[in-house]
């Protein structure tokens, strides 16, 4: 039993087939008993109000725009090496994925932001640096959708997913030498005691859960349509030659 | 590979174009600036500097599309390719020769240019300075964009939404750079680091440029 039985396409296929309901239900849950927790069932913060609540959106958006490229990162790796199909159509499938939750952080954040500090944007790093992950996945996706023959795109995304990593975090750097902070640190981190406080931590965690969970099945779900139309495609070819 | 350097630089040279053009788009581009924000000179003053780096910046993503095209449609690719001198050398090459041909050009216009957009004295000197250090970096990550883009028919417009994330590093501190520079502050970290993300990416991109490229020519 290992990993990599699911690079078999059809191994793949019928194992996610029989988890997805599961987690479909399980993130459904998740985020609704988070979300209803997180708006109707926390105390309003004493200097920002009801507006704090808008963290139940952003900071699970915010956290799964980093780790959907982290995941397509590693999946490109994946095929690069082992050249298991699987992968790069799954590092394919959480592309879009990406982009939208880094679209939902991005307006989350302009929404909270305007409330709070009095304007939608400024040029501050951690706002700038998720513009630049946004045209990043933009780059990555319009890659994928112009290059006709498949293994040539998943080879050439992969490589552009490597640099792009680089040059991303490189980026983050960067933006950060360039102009100071408007937005907080961390709202939550092991090692440091000033955390969000529990009452808000805790139903911040369920959604976390429950947008992980949404992304999986996400990726899960898309990643089965690639397959199956990856599959047309050689039954159609199959088909006009035998025509 | 001096041989291949030499046939680059006399292609462009005398197969028309694209030689002087990207050095006619930085200055058409510089000029506009003033058009569209106003002649008001203390304005144009600040934004000097970064005006000048947006420009080189530009004018280097126009040339980036002919630096592989005319080389793959014409199969001299393929000959590169399968000559004893490797991929990676050829990569850097054309990267070299891209850089002789553009951002040496621009580096050496851009004072003159400064003078249009009223540029303090001292930062004539760290403008070229930074140019010089940072469009070497910008040839070789467009060389990059242009290779993942090579056998593509409308591969324009996608290099540059490519290639654009890519120059943001070294667009900050290179204009940084030229920003502290005009503003008489010291330069000296964003200097560095402009010079290390040249270094590291001269070092390391034409092996990834490389890959794509033989990628490409299966």
């Amino acid at each position: 039993m290992s990993i990599w039985e699911y690079a078999n396409p059809k191994k793949f296929l019928s194992t996610t087939e029989r988890v997805m309901p599961a987690l479909w239900i399980l993130s459904g849950l998740l985020m609704v008993v988070g979300l209803v927790w997180g708006f109707f069932f926390t105390p309003d913060d004493y200097r920002q109000g009801s507006t704090v609540k808008i963290i139940f959106l952003h900071v699970p958006a915010a956290l799964l725009a980093i780790n959907a490229w982290f995941m397509m990162l590693v999946a490109s790796l994946v095929w690069l090496v082992r050249r298991h199909h699987v992968s790069a159509l799954a590092a394919r499938a959480a592309a879009p994925v990406g982009v939208v939750m880094t679209l939902i952080a991005l307006a989350t954040g302009a929404i909270w932001g305007q409330p709070m500090w009095g304007t939608w944007w400024a040029w501050d790093p951690r706002l700038t640096s998720f513009l630049v992950l946004f045209l990043f996945y933009l780059g990555y996706i319009a890659l994928w959708e112009a290059i006709d023959n498949p293994d040539t795109a998943a080879d050439l995304t992969s490589i552009l997913c490597l640099v792009g990593s680089v040059f991303a975090v490189l980026s983050r750097y960067a933006v950060n030498f360039w102009n100071q902070g408007l937005h907080q640190g961390a709202s939550l981190s092991l090692d440091k005691k000033e955390n969000v406080a529990d009452a808000f931590s805790n139903p911040l965690y369920v959604c976390m859960i429950g947008f992980g969970v949404f992304f999986i099945a996400m990726v899960f779900y898309r990643t089965g349509t690639e397959i199956r139309a990856r599959r047309i495609k050689a039954l159609l070819a199959r088909e006009r030659l035998e025509a | 590979m001096i041989a291949l350097l030499m046939r680059d630089l006399r292609l462009a040279v005398r197969a028309g174009g694209g030689f002087g053009l990207g050095l006619a788009f930085f200055l058409i581009v510089t000029v506009m600036v003033p058009f569209s924000v106003g002649p008001n000179s203390e304005l144009l003053t600040r934004i000097a500097p970064g005006v000048l780096w947006l420009g080189a910046l530009l004018s280097c993503l126009l040339s980036l599309d002919r630096l592989l095209a005319l080389d793959w449609e014409d199969g001299s690719l393929d000959l590169l390719a399968t000559a004893p001198l490797p991929l990676e050398g050829v990569v850097t090459i054309k990267a070299l020769a891209h850089w002789i041909t553009t951002g040496l050009p621009l580096v050496l216009a851009a004072p003159v240019l400064g003078v249009l957009l009223n540029l303090p004295t001292p930062g004539f000197f760290w403008l070229v300075i930074s140019l010089f250090l940072g469009t070497p970096a910008l040839s070789v990550i467009g060389t990059f964009g242009a290779a993942l883009t090579v056998g593509l028919k409308r591969g324009g417009l996608l290099l540059s939404l490519l290639v654009m994330p890519l120059y943001v590093p070294t667009l900050i501190f290179g204009a940084e750079v030229a920003r502290r520079g005009a503003e008489d502050m010291a330069v000296q970290t964003p200097l560095l680091m402009l010079a290390g993300i040249s270094a590291a990416v001269i070092a390391l991109l034409p092996f990834a440029s490389a890959a794509v490229l033989r990628i490409n020519l299966r």
